[in-house]
């Protein structure tokens, strides 16, 4: 890569810093781990790399959209999107800064490290539940929290109520 | 050999479509907003599995035949799922005894397709089993509470293990198929996964105190080479309507 190249990818990393989550605003697709690589094929063309969340996530359609929006916004002509599934996107890879947004806006913000999560032995399923780290209410901090369902308003939150200030919040999964 | 992973391909496609198709039965209708909600998560994991899956398919195959064309326009008979997915919801114990058997296997054959020397696949495996791990633990979890819960829970529960227990045995027998990809390093020999998968089951029915049917019980299959029970054509017929009426329609 020539100075020149770097100096587009790295602008282009910018620009996609600006661009929303559909389902969750406050948080870009950069700041989530969805944008995965930027590079300039040999012939000029933009290539931008993205993963997806969860397999089923109907909001991809909509952010690579976006993406090609904010290119041509900004004068890029020539774009391209890819998809790539493998590594499969983590949470591991959401930005410090991302998890604080989220938390503002009073999501839960995934805890721990999702690598430790890897499932080897399938009995131990139930085992591992039981040392799951608590979560904290982004409402009141409290850690004397519960779940209320495995599965919330999209494939990557499951609701939780807070016993102390006995809000609902949703927390993004460690996955 | 070709011919042989487009099959392969289209029987982890199909056995994902099938079953995704009848969790979004319950959309709207579960017994509870948390397991409505729970059920067409898992519907729209397995959805965007299979979405993968018929790609790839389809590519192999190559006649031009793309995700859509392979959901939408083939008939029951070139279905190529397992016959546990396609039976009817039936009751709450129904829907969950087929879940819990299938989150089980599904896990397992994951694992193993993780490592297969087709790097596609590990990739689509390796991505989905991080969601598949949830659907288990969930599955596993409302055996225990429906079958050590109330004298009617435990019953209705204990009844539906036991009446869906004859299409278990297809997971775990392989034809020439399987056999030609084991032999490839593509997918894992299906027999293996019988005895992780029988000491999970019988880890959790113990903790249910629900009893594992008899392990040497006569089973069908069928499914995966397009011989169906009477089900599937029904399910197809909602599924297709709307292609089958105007095709090409699009959003």
């Amino acid at each position: 890569m020539n100075a020149t190249e770097s100096a587009v990818t790295q602008q282009v990393w910018q620009w996609l810093h600006e661009v929303g989550d559909p389902e969750i605003p406050v948080i870009s697709v950069v700041d989530l781990g969805i944008v995965r690589d930027v590079t300039m094929a040999g012939d000029g063309e933009c290539v931008v790399t993205i993963t997806p969340t969860y397999s089923g996530c109907p909001a991809m359609l909509v952010i690579a959209a976006a993406i090609g929006e904010a290119l041509q916004k900004n004068g890029v002509e020539r774009y391209r999107i890819e998809t790539r599934l493998w590594p499969a996107w983590t949470t591991d890879w959401m930005s410090e800064d991302g998890k604080r947004k989220l938390k503002e806006y009073g999501i839960a913000p995934p805890v721990g490290r999702a690598v430790q999560h890897q499932v080897i032995d399938i009995s131990a399923l139930s085992r591992r539940r039981n040392a799951e780290p608590a979560i904290e209410c982004p409402r009141c901090g409290s850690f004397n929290t519960r779940q209320s369902s495995e599965f919330g308003s999209t494939s990557c939150k499951s609701l939780h109520v807070c016993n102390d200030c006995h809000e609902p919040f949703d927390y993004f999964k460690c996955h | 050999m070709a011919d042989q992973k487009f099959e392969y391909l289209l029987r982890l496609a199909d056995t994902a479509m099938v079953l995704s198709q009848r969790l979004s039965e319950w959309c709207g209708k579960g017994p509870a907003l948390e397991e409505d909600m729970a059920l067409t998560n898992v519907a729209l994991d397995l959805i965007g599995q299979a979405r993968f899956w018929y790609t790839y398919a389809g590519e192999i195959e190559g006649k031009g035949r793309d995700e859509d064309k392979l959901a939408y326009l083939r008939d029951a008979h070139d279905f190529r799922n397992l016959l546990l997915v396609e039976q009817p919801n039936g009751t709450y114990a129904d829907t969950l005894a087929r879940q819990f058997y299938f989150d089980v296997w599904h896990f397992l054959l994951l694992r193993e397709l993780a490592a297969s020397k087709d790097e596609r696949i590990a990739g689509i495996a390796g991505k989905s089993i991080k969601e598949v791990a949830y659907h288990v633990r969930r599955s596993s979890d409302l055996i225990v509470r429906l079958g050590d819960g109330t004298e009617q829970s435990h019953r209705m529960m204990q009844q539906a293990l036991d009446d869906l227990w004859m299409y278990t045995g297809e997971m775990f027998k392989a034809d020439a198929v399987e056999q030609a990809m084991a032999e490839q390093g593509i997918g894992p020999d299906l027999a293996s996964l019988r005895a992780p998968w029988l000491k999970h089951v019988s880890e959790v029915f113990e903790e249910a105190t629900l009893k594992l049917p008899p392990v040497d019980a006569w089973m069908q299959k069928g499914g995966k080479q397009g011989v169906h029970t009477e089900h599937l054509g029904y399910l197809l017929a909602e599924m297709q309507f709307l292609q089958r009426a105007y095709p090409g329609a699009s959003w």
